[in-house]
């Protein structure tokens, strides 16, 4: 038997295992104190990596040097794309928000495989020490980009293996989570739980589990060879033994395309549980969201070759490429649609996290058109490697995922640790932070447009005025955050208590006393036939 | 036991789980040999009389012996699993150490077979294939020691996951109730073979 009896009325922040203190927290198998852990490493890698994005628009800001010299942007580009890639936003909301929420939406004591949880976060803590260990040691901080390409990757005198590894470690772990989802999803389903009435959340982890699964290993097989490469000589992508550095590129974005949609499922699964909650009206085409997510989810692996479009590629490719793509937006784009549609004649509860989702909709929606601007072949030639790639790039990264980080930070906060965040600041920083990325990434459309490249830390005069105005945005930005950041960790400590279910949602999450018990339910629940997530009358 | 104790950590042994967790690892390893099996595609496209110069260097002989010493292991560590369903403990316990011991083999024969080509001046980078083999060559073997190697590295990964169902079977872990890890110990390791069953081929046989 189960000794659930002796932890009765401790919730899962306070209770003692077998462990005290620090030990309690990091060799936790709870899928909630994991979830945390995963959370608070995400958030220290995400403050990184807002650092050097800041020292990069910083050095932007007038033409020539400013502040640091071209190898030391290139370092810093390079840094600033592998942690806020391979550590923050590929693992952002699955780790953090599906780790503590998702066996709770389904009914379940904790996912299918408690141990490897813990080991997945272990490996991500490895995978994140390796890579700084590429900046602290060794002749010279990475400066080949996130995508590490060859054959500068294996060429380049700078310490790479560490950072390699580190991202192989990352996607190792990376696919730990994605397995374990994909059998709790199966298995761990509470009676009554059928596929049609799991929460759409719950849905989109479970596309995105399946990419990880299926797409990571192409990359952990391709960074293996670039070490080999780098460490033997083995010729496979060195064009002066016979290799092809094209081929290369090809393995790198099977993983590296499917991965934006790693990084975007879960955004646009939050995104559907937010919109009909603060509608108080069930979601608009429910199985449309369903199909249109694992539509996404399959056809996102065929696209790849619309970053290789000026790489050297057949002319019957690049068609088809194209094609893909342009169809790949199709099932995104049905997605906003259910989300208006959800909200017309619903009855509208102005909140921090509705204030999110919209603004989730909004900047996605300019993400996701500029992103058909490179996605047919004639535009892609014009604006191919210049800043209007970086500003389609992070509108959908930035303003996709990390909108609806912090859309889903705000309305699981209270479940999360039992306390409400002061409402009135959580609006001040949403504010000051939409308008600081608008101001941040617009004027690089434009920029982009006039002919800007991108990874130069120079410029030409005739840029400087938008690179201005998109530096200034990013001090506003940097002010709205630490203002988010603030407020939320005050009020984790101090915040009034929060009811079970505050903003009177459906999911079975909010039926759990806030914060969770350790257990999650004290007896089983119980779906029945007419009871549904989204059933508001 | 652990889980008893431990109250954030409920018994949750559900053998369907373990089964469809390994399933779901097991295509992850086949889509990391995937990549290579594309890129070695790709190259011997590219350059087929070299691949084919090459590939009469290695020892079929060899080749041969180690793909009928895998499938035989991959028979022992079936019958452990049969025996253990059949209430044979003990009889599990030594099918899994001789598909060890045979897995120990295998690695015994890789290791003189490298060690001649070592010998012959072929590894990656060395002076012999940069200066007098052709690109398609070098490709040829680059990619050999690569798949080998990493199968190797598999089998050696394997042949720990026996050492832990050979415990778990003898303190009582894996019992004809609880045989996940026997289970898992033995789809892992037929994966292992598939994956030679495709190396052996594309490397000793094609010409």
């Amino acid at each position: 038997m189960q000794t659930t009896n002796a932890v009765n009325g401790a919730n899962y922040l306070t209770y003692q295992g077998r462990y005290k203190g620090l030990f309690g927290w990091i060799f936790s198998t709870d899928h909630k104190r994991i979830g945390l852990l995963y959370l608070y490493s995400i958030a220290t890698m995400f403050a990184m990596g807002v650092m050097l994005g800041l020292a990069m628009k910083f050095e932007l800001l007038a033409p020539g040097k400013t502040i640091m010299d071209a190898q030391t942007y290139n370092a810093t580009f390079t840094v600033h794309g592998v942690i806020m890639i391979f550590m923050v936003v590929v693992p952002g909301l699955p780790a953090v928000f599906g780790n503590i929420l998702m066996p709770i939406m389904i009914g379940a004591k904790d996912v299918a495989f408690p141990k490897l949880n813990l080991l997945s976060w272990w490996l991500y803590v490895l995978g994140v020490v390796l890579v700084l260990a590429a900046l602290f040691f060794g002749p010279g901080s990475p400066d080949t980009g996130w995508t590490f390409y060859a054959p500068y990757s294996f060429k380049t005198g700078t310490n790479m293996l560490p950072a390699i590894f580190g991202a192989f470690v990352l996607g190792f772990s990376s696919i730990l989570t994605g397995l374990n989802f994909l059998v709790t999803i199966h298995r761990l389903r509470c009676p009554g739980m059928k596929w049609t009435k799991l929460p759409l959340f719950v849905w989109t982890l479970y596309g995105t589990a399946w990419i990880q699964l299926l797409a990571t290993p192409v990359v952990g097989i391709t960074l293996v060879l670039v070490a080999l490469e780098r460490v033997f000589g083995v010729g496979i992508f060195d064009p002066a033994l016979g290799g092809d550095p094209i081929l290369y590129q090809h393995l790198f974005w099977i993983y590296s395309h499917p991965a934006v949609y790693i990084m975007i499922l879960p955004a646009m699964g939050a995104i559907s549980e937010i919109i009909p909650t603060f509608s108080q009206k069930h979601i608009f085409g429910y199985k449309a969201i369903i199909a249109s997510t694992m539509a996404i989810a399959f056809v996102g692996y065929l696209v790849w070759g619309h970053h290789m479009y000026t790489a050297g590629m057949s002319g019957t490719a690049q068609y088809y490429f194209s094609l893909l793509t342009f169809i790949v937006a199709i099932p995104s784009a049905i997605k906003v649609f259910n989300w208006i549609s959800t909200m017309y004649k619903g009855s509208i509860n102005i909140q921090t996290p509705f204030y999110w989702a919209i603004s989730f909709i909004f900047v996605f929606m300019i993400g996701g058109l500029s992103g058909l601007v490179l996605g047919s072949l004639a535009t892609d030639v014009y604006v191919h490697d210049t800043a209007f790639v970086v500003a389609h790039f992070h509108y959908i990264v930035f303003g996709g995922t990390g909108f609806a980080f912090f859309a889903a930070m705000h309305y699981w906060f209270p479940k999360i640790f039992g306390r409400m965040y002061d409402k009135t600041w959580a609006n001040v920083g949403w504010l000051i932070f939409f308008i600081g990325f608008m101001a941040l990434y617009t004027p690089m459309f434009y920029l982009g447009m006039m002919g800007m490249p991108r990874r130069y830390y120079d410029y030409l005069e005739e840029f400087h005025g938008g690179n201005i105005l998109s530096t200034f945005g990013s001090w506003v930005l940097a002010t709205g955050l630490l203002i988010i950041v603030v407020n939320l960790i005050r009020s984790a400590r101090t915040g009034a208590p929060a009811d079970a279910n505050p903003w009177h949602s459906k999911t079975l999450e909010w039926t759990v006393p806030s914060p969770p018990p350790v257990l999650n339910f004290d007896k089983e629940p119980v779906i029945g036939e007419n009871e549904g997530p989204y059933n508001y009358d | 036991m652990e889980h008893v104790h431990h109250v954030e950590h409920p018994d949750m042994y559900d053998e369907e789980s373990s089964k469809i967790g390994m399933w779901l690892f097991i295509f992850t390893e086949l889509l990391l040999f995937g990549g290579l099996f594309i890129v070695y595609s790709v190259y011997r496209f590219m350059n087929p009389d070299a691949f084919h110069l090459a590939g009469e260097e290695l020892n079929r002989f060899i080749g041969s012996l180690n793909t009928v010493i895998l499938l035989i292991s991959s028979m022992t560590i079936a019958m452990a699993t049969t025996a253990l369903r059949k209430g044979d403990r003990k009889l599990a316990i030594a099918l899994v150490a001789i598909s060890f011991v045979i897995g120990f083999v295998f690695l015994v024969n890789k290791y003189f077979e490298w060690g001649v080509k070592f010998s012959h001046g072929i590894w990656p980078g060395s002076e012999h294939m940069l200066n007098e083999m052709s690109q398609g060559e070098i490709l040829f073997f680059g990619l050999y020691f690569v798949m080998t190697g990493l199968h190797a590295l598999h089998i050696i990964i394997g042949m720990i996951i026996m050492i832990f169902a050979i415990k778990g079977l003898a303190n009582g872990k894996i019992t004809v109730n609880r045989p996940s890890l026997l289970d898992n110990a033995g789809l892992y390791w037929h994966l292992v073979d598939l994956i030679w069953i495709f190396l052996f081929p594309l490397f000793y046989l094609i010409h």
